[in-house]
């Protein structure tokens, strides 16, 4: 008994065997007629074949490698140029080219091959590959393909995969003449899972199911509805904290020149310029002398233009600034004609053009969180706001140079006698709040034009922002930036980017009346001094 | 009247029509061919450094005896302008190029079917030069009124002044505001049913933007030479102690703001004219620093000097960017920092000494008032 259970059993597995290789041999026989209408069934029954060989074919024929010839034999040219069988897959020295002629394709070939394609490599070793087979079944939703897709989620290991697979098995399901209610609301929910804009399209465009099914359906879309609101709400905060970043990367300097010294810096916007042009000479250089080094550039440029800033604003302050303390608007007069000086300086040296700065490889791309697109420049910029912030806190607060910066702005006279050389303390603060301001201006290069018109645009945002978030508070400023940035975002849609803008500034001018102070007004002795 | 005017005053009354007079003659009264012809376009660039002189006016008025550094002062100007620029977009009537009787052309280009409702009224020109007026006026008004009552000074003042015309800004570049967005407006045919191409129109409108200039320099005398002027001079440089003697600094601000930001308007309402267009770039902050300057150099707090500053620095001006464009910022940006450090009190400045010998009615020089604005 038992050994005609194992002889039926070797018969029955034989003949599948066959059966499979006769299917494929069909296929091929079918690829290599002439018309359309067969080379169209030949791709369907090759990919249900299972032949190993499948996928290369059906590939080959998709990028017009396939051949044929006159006796329909069929031929996959090569990237050299060599012919190999494609039934076998073993190479073919005898074939030339002049002997085959390129298997044909119409449209309904082409959407045959896409299906194809999805469902064959529903079985490819590689998960990745599995992964965007099922997301193109779930795409074309070709009831074709369900065969396929049975066997593949049955021998599927990998649980993100299996998933991806069991929508698209829905998708098709749905998109089949399946009536059995009970099946097709449990492909309505497969869908929903997935739940975005590709699901909400299918599911908005069912017709002629049952009421059972349809409110199913409905209910599903409106499901969707509501968690794509809720990303896009995520979506605004996320790019209301990528340009709240940005303003904060432009005031932070400010909040140490104005903020704690009290100069009205108008060439501050300059600072972040020329810190764009350290970038920009920075990979000039690199890529003349080390090219090898191009990746970390930027990387390299950050310290340079910190210093290179910090020193011009250093000399700007023992050149310009130490003779106007005291005068606040004349301080401003005079530094607004240094910006004048130092973009027409630019100017000339550079040429008025943008110039380009590369981002470096690890900086492009996107990732895909929830229903969340995040650039990596947008993302690296946030994270580099927030270490130049608590940098610049770490430093005020912990080093000996930022307790004499202290000490100087609360009380200068009894600093003073206390044998801190002020003078030079006002400097030195000047340059730190400059350098910051080059720093930034090496991340603003990733994201804005490099030209000598490039500081005019934050100026007025960034006194914006220290003014909002309480003069000589870092803390203030931080959430003044983040703040605005958000707000902005959150007004674009309703009110258009412009107005927008504009609706900020009004509430901006409005708050100052109420709040002359800002957000985080300092109290104590700090602000007598 | 004399002791409003003053010495400085009068020689300068009679050097501003003296002069538009000189060059309305050479202008009309000589062949073009002669040696001392006077093209009509130096006509009209004296025009429009006439009516800059008025917004150096406006600026020293409130900077010199109110210490209110504004930041946006060429918003008032161009609102000015824009009142004048709808007047005379409304005489183009049907000869604009899509030959509409009422619709200017950018709102036909841009598909509006009627005339929006702030437009109307704007072929009459008693009420353009009217809305020239109190269209800054309210605007300076109601933000002044906020502002002063809130006790903003300072730096923060200067700074949402800023804000305020960076904010027009960017509302005048929007098409759908109904002013003709980026190009603004212009191609403008006639004044009063005069053609603005006509020599005699362009010297009409030298002489009376120079009236007009003398008017507004005896009427800033009147106001500082006054009782009223003296308060406000106390309250430039200690506001606090005036507050406390019984004095309201806020409405002694808000009064010459709103006056001041009205001699602006009028100067942009004289101002599109001979310029021949009005677009958006006038409310840049840039051109309102720029009128701080003129002022600077001539001399803040001496009225004179606020007009002889914005016409030599636009002579100046005129010439740099004629002869060496490239240096213009470099001078530009230079002089901000020479008056700032070596001339606080600009040229007139320099004059002082002489004028204190002969016992003029002295203007206050504004000098260090600044000191305590500093922690705002």
């Amino acid at each position: 008994m038992k050994f005609i259970s194992a002889f039926l059993l070797c018969c029955f597995l034989l003949a599948a065997r066959g059966a499979r290789a006769q299917s494929a041999d069909e296929a091929f026989a079918a690829l290599g007629g002439t018309s359309f209408d067969d080379i169209r069934r030949g791709v369907e029954m090759l990919s249900l074949s299972g032949s190993p060989q499948a996928i290369n074919v059906v590939t080959a024929l998709q990028a017009g490698n396939l051949f044929v010839r006159a006796d329909h034999a069929l031929f996959i040219k090569n990237a050299d140029g060599s012919f190999s069988a494609a039934a076998t897959g073993a190479p073919a020295p005898d074939v030339s080219a002049d002997s085959v002629r390129a298997v044909r394709v119409n449209n309904a070939v082409r959407r045959a091959v896409d299906a194809a394609l999805g469902s064959l490599r529903l079985f490819s070793p590689d998960p990745s590959v599995r992964m965007e087979g099922a997301q193109a079944v779930f795409i074309s939703r070709d009831p074709a393909a369900l065969p396929a897709l049975d066997r593949a989620i049955a021998k599927e290991s990998d649980s993100s995969v299996k998933t991806a697979m069991e929508q698209a098995r829905a998708a098709a399901m749905l998109n089949s003449d399946e009536t059995d209610e009970t099946k097709l609301i449990a492909a309505v929910a497969a869908v929903r899972s997935r739940g975005d804009m590709e699901a909400r399209s299918l599911l908005g465009s069912l017709s002629g199911k049952s009421p059972a099914v349809s409110a199913a359906a409905a209910a599903a879309v409106a499901a969707i509805d509501r968690s794509q609101q809720i990303w896009g709400l995520l979506q605004s905060v996320i790019y209301g904290l990528s340009l709240g970043s940005v303003l904060l990367l432009a005031a932070t300097g400010l909040a140490i020149t104005f903020g704690v010294m009290g100069v009205i810096n108008m060439a501050h916007g300059e600072m972040v310029m020329i810190g764009a042009y350290v970038t920009f000479m920075t990979q000039q250089t690199i890529h003349a002398i080390a090219p090898g080094l191009q990746p970390i550039s930027l990387l390299l440029s950050i310290p340079l233009a910190f210093v290179i800033t910090g020193l011009v604003g250093v000399a700007v302050e023992r050149g310009l600034i130490r003779f106007l303390y005291g005068r606040p608007l004349e301080t401003l007069l005079a530094t607004w004609g240094l910006s004048l000086i130092l973009q027409q300086a630019v100017r000339s040296i550079f040429g008025p053009t943008n110039r380009e700065v590369d981002s470096p490889a690890w900086m492009s791309g996107a990732t895909q969180l929830g229903g969340v697109t995040l650039t990596y420049n947008r993302l690296y910029i946030i994270v580099f706001s927030l270490i130049v912030l608590f940098a610049l806190m770490a430093a005020l607060r912990y080093t000996p140079l930022g307790l004499r910066m202290r000490a100087v702005t609360q009380n200068r006279r009894m600093a003073a006698a206390m044998g801190i050389r002020t003078p030079w303390i006002d400097a030195l603060t000047f340059g730190l709040g400059s350098g910051v301001a080059g720093m930034a201006g090496v991340a603003l290069s990733q994201i804005d034009n490099v030209s000598p018109n490039l500081g005019q645009g934050y100026i007025i945002d960034s006194f914006m922002v220290v003014v909002f978030g309480g003069v000589g508070n870092l803390w203030g400023t931080a959430v003044s930036a983040l703040t605005l940035g958000i707000v902005n975002k959150f007004l674009e849609p309703i009110a258009g980017a412009v107005l927008g803008k504009i609706v900020v500034l009004v509430l901006l001018i409005l708050f100052i009346q109420r709040k002359p102070r800002g957000l985080f007004p300092l109290k104590g002795r700090a602000v007598e001094a | 009247m004399k002791v409003y005017a003053g010495r400085s005053g009068w020689i300068a009354l009679a050097a501003i029509l003296g002069f538009a007079a000189l060059l309305g003659v050479l202008n009309l009264a000589t062949a073009p061919t002669s040696s001392v012809h006077v093209p009509t376009y130096i006509v009209s660039l004296f025009g429009k450094y006439l009516t800059f002189a008025m917004l150096a006016l406006a600026v020293d008025l409130v900077w010199g005896f109110a210490g209110i550094l504004s930041l946006g002062h060429a918003a008032f100007f161009a609102l000015g302008g824009y009142a004048m620029g709808m007047y005379l977009m409304r005489q183009i009537g049907a000869r604009g190029v899509y030959a509409n009787p009422t619709l200017p052309d950018f709102m036909v280009f841009l598909n509006w079917k009627e005339l929006p409702w702030y437009w109307e009224g704007f072929n009459v020109f008693p009420f353009a030069m009217l809305m020239a007026m109190v269209v800054p006026g309210v605007l300076a008004f109601v933000f002044g009124y906020f502002t002063f009552r809130s006790r903003v000074s300072g730096v923060y003042l200067s700074i949402i002044t800023q804000a305020l015309t960076y904010a027009l800004l960017l509302a005048f570049f929007r098409n759908d505001m109904g002013f003709g967005g980026n190009n603004g407006l212009t191609d403008f045919k006639d004044i009063l049913g005069i053609p603005l191409q006509l020599d005699g129109t362009r010297v009409g409108l030298l002489i009376i933007t120079a009236i007009c200039l003398c008017i507004q320099l005896l009427v800033c005398r009147f106001i500082v030479l006054s009782r009223f002027g003296k308060v406000l001079i106390a309250v430039r440089d200690t506001e606090t102690r005036t507050r406390f003697i019984g004095y309201r600094p806020e409405q002694y601000k808000l009064f010459v703001w709103t006056v001041s930001a009205i001699m602006a308007g009028v100067g942009g309402a004289l101002y599109v004219p001979q310029v021949g267009i009005i677009n958006p770039g006038e409310f840049a902050p840039a051109n309102s620093i720029e009128a701080v300057i003129w002022v600077a150099v001539g001399g803040r707090g001496t009225l004179v000097g606020a007009i002889l500053g914005a016409v030599l620095v636009n002579v100046g001006k005129t010439v740099f960017t004629g002869v060496l464009p490239e240096l213009w910022l470099f001078a530009l940006g230079g002089l901000f920092i020479f008056v700032t450090l070596f001339m606080p009190q600009g040229i007139m400045g320099l004059f002082a000494k002489r004028v204190r010998r002969r016992g003029e009615p002295e203007l206050p020089a504004a000098e260090e008032s600044a000191a305590r604005e500093i922690t705002g």
